[in-house]
């Protein structure tokens, strides 16, 4: 029998290096366009395509808060290199703030959401900022441990509704309101951090993330780096957490719940490390699954964790990141 | 009369637990100095030049660039100031092409405001400068190099690299922490013009070195330490002949 190897081919629009495109043609302009174009299309047509099923109407909703979560969680891990734990810190401030702003201080929906995001994330940053010199595992952690402290201070000081939550917050106006907003900043997101990580700022995040000698070396204060990364995925996830107390009109401790925090993490493990649209597409994926192996009660997470398994063992790069391989390159059988 | 002199140690000590990495070391150096430390394995040499760059703190002694006190500033302060260095064990930023390995020095607050190197980092695109500065550095403009993932090159071009994010701040002084190791011999003639061409550009250098021979071509002054001590300071015919360095080097008997 001949001996076969595959070979792999770059497309003729890759110029020397990644990132770089030479389009000559509408062809291969919308070489490029077409995936793009069919995820936004595919999120924005969906609320109304699932007209026919109204539960998963609302599964959608979840989808998208876990998949800014999971913006946030590969935005720190795989650009700046922070392991953070903290979806649920995230998720639970912001939920708490927006209730905070829309039941004590009657602000409306619109604006306490908002609020709620930025003083929210400026909150998260200034609580994670005390641990950001640590590394890896121990940020790990440490973020992880956030929600259960700030879980045991609400429940022992009883306060912000202790136990039983606030209560009785506004809710959106109509449901495509409530798909709306958060699609509408889901894509910001995604497409916003696509195009962070590639500006120069950017690259001074991977640089912390490669290694952050040589970026002290080069004159740059580290720690206000970390900060401002900090900052946006913060942003990011107590927007989700702010839009989800409205959603559920109830912001209680299970905001904080670990589920928040350990869910992205699957999906991006999925999805694909690094890509962020990874993130997205691995809770599109994770979350209708674990609503389909609800029929099965707690023996889901038992599914759950041999499907993650299963990932990790045959397809460690994630899908995003496989797929844009084949889609970049030819392949074909040679003779060896 | 002597000129006020760029860098100024004086009496810097480092102990880690029981060992003494650094005792009592002090040396002047002039602004445009090739600037040799020589040492055997362990003698503190590293340890000398991450005690003035910031990366260590010193127990005592004092650091002063252009006669003000940096002792103890934190890494990013002291090269905002201009003073750069190179790491022994090479760290460029493997996950990115060359080229882009530049940016991030030239995104640095010293070179937006200064311009860095050529005045790169103040105006448009640095995509453009940072391959100016890699081909002055010995990447060849039209070839594949300056694009590839910087994991992927050969060390000698790694090398060049970690010198080029040096000068991409427009530095004042640059230590290089042994650039000539693991090079071969034609990549270390390659290497010698770059040092000559920064000694030019006004830069003060200052070289860790093992390969003494290459070291002695283009350093006007050297120093040597043995056991974290200075034992001697001086031009490079000198410092060759001195008793104590060839102890060093060779042990007591073998002299």
């Amino acid at each position: 029998m001949e001996n076969m190897r595959k070979e792999r081919i770059d497309r003729g629009i890759k110029v020397r290096t990644e990132g770089i495109y030479a389009i000559n043609s509408m062809k291969e302009m919308m070489f490029l366009l077409a995936p793009r174009l069919l995820l936004i299309l595919a999120i924005l047509v969906l609320p109304f395509v699932l007209e026919l099923a109204p539960y998963w109407k609302r599964v959608i909703n979840i989808i998208c808060v876990f998949a800014m979560i999971g913006i946030s969680f590969d935005f720190l891990a795989n650009y700046v290199g922070l392991v953070c734990l903290g979806g649920a810190f995230f998720i639970g401030i912001g939920g708490y703030f927006s209730a905070i702003y829309n039941v004590y201080l009657s602000l409306p929906v619109y604006l306490a959401i908002p609020c709620a995001t930025i003083t929210g994330a400026i909150f998260c940053t200034l609580v994670l900022s005390l641990c950001l010199p640590l590394r890896g595992v121990y940020f790990a952690i440490v973020t992880l441990m956030y929600p259960l402290l700030f879980t045991r201070i609400i429940e022992a000081l009883n306060i912000l509704g202790g136990t039983n939550g606030i209560t009785g917050l506004d809710s959106f106006s109509n449901t495509y309101v409530e798909h709306y907003v958060i699609i509408a900043i889901l894509l910001i997101a995604l497409f916003g951090m696509r195009r962070l990580v590639i500006q120069d700022v950017g690259l001074v995040l991977r640089g912390v993330k490669d290694n952050d000698q040589s970026v002290k070396a080069s004159g740059i204060n580290i720690t206000y780096m970390k900060i401002f990364a900090v900052f946006l995925a913060s942003l990011i996830g107590c927007f989700a957490g702010a839009y989800l107390a409205h959603l559920y009109m109830w912001a209680g401790i299970s905001l904080f719940a670990l589920d928040f925090s350990i869910l992205p993490i699957a999906a991006v493990v999925i999805g694909g490390g690094g890509t962020l649209v990874g993130a997205v597409l691995g809770c599109f994926i994770l979350v209708p699954l674990s609503e389909v192996l609800r029929t099965f009660g707690s023996f889901r997470i038992v599914i759950y964790c041999i499907l993650l398994t299963a990932f990790i063992v045959f397809k460690s790069e994630g899908l995003m990141n496989y797929m844009q391989r084949k889609y970049y390159q030819f392949e074909r059988w040679v003779k060896v | 009369m002597r000129k006020e002199p760029i860098l100024s140690v004086k009496n810097i000590s480092k102990s880690f637990g029981g060992l003494k990495a650094l005792i009592d070391v002090s040396f002047d150096i002039q602004q445009g100095d090739v600037f040799g430390i020589i040492g055997p394995n362990g003698s503190g040499k590293t340890t000398l030049i991450n005690c003035i760059t910031g990366f260590i703190k010193p127990d005592s002694g004092q650091v002063y660039f252009k006669g003000k006190g940096i002792t103890g500033w934190p890494p990013h302060k002291i090269a905002r100031e201009g003073i750069a260095r190179t790491f022994q064990i090479m760290r460029p930023y493997y996950s990115l092409p060359a080229y882009k390995n530049l940016i991030i020095p030239l995104w640095s607050p010293r070179a937006r405001k200064t311009g860095g190197w050529r005045g790169g980092g103040k105006h448009g695109d640095r995509n453009t400068v940072a391959v100016d500065i890699l081909e002055e550095i010995g990447f060849e403009r039209d070839s594949r190099v300056p694009y590839r993932l910087a994991s992927t090159l050969p060390t000698g071009y790694q090398k060049r690299l970690e010198l080029a994010r040096c000068l991409a701040i427009r530095p004042e002084i640059v230590f290089c922490d042994e650039v000539f190791s693991g090079l071969s011999m034609t990549e270390i003639a390659g290497m010698t013009p770059l040092i000559e061409k920064m000694k030019i550009e006004g830069i003060t250098i200052i070289m860790i070195e093992h390969r003494l021979r290459e070291l002695f071509r283009v350093a006007n002054r050297v120093m040597a330490l043995n056991f974290g001590e200075k034992i001697t300071e001086g031009e490079p015919r000198y410092v060759i002949e001195d008793k104590k360095v060839k102890e060093a080097y060779l042990g007591s008997e073998g002299v």
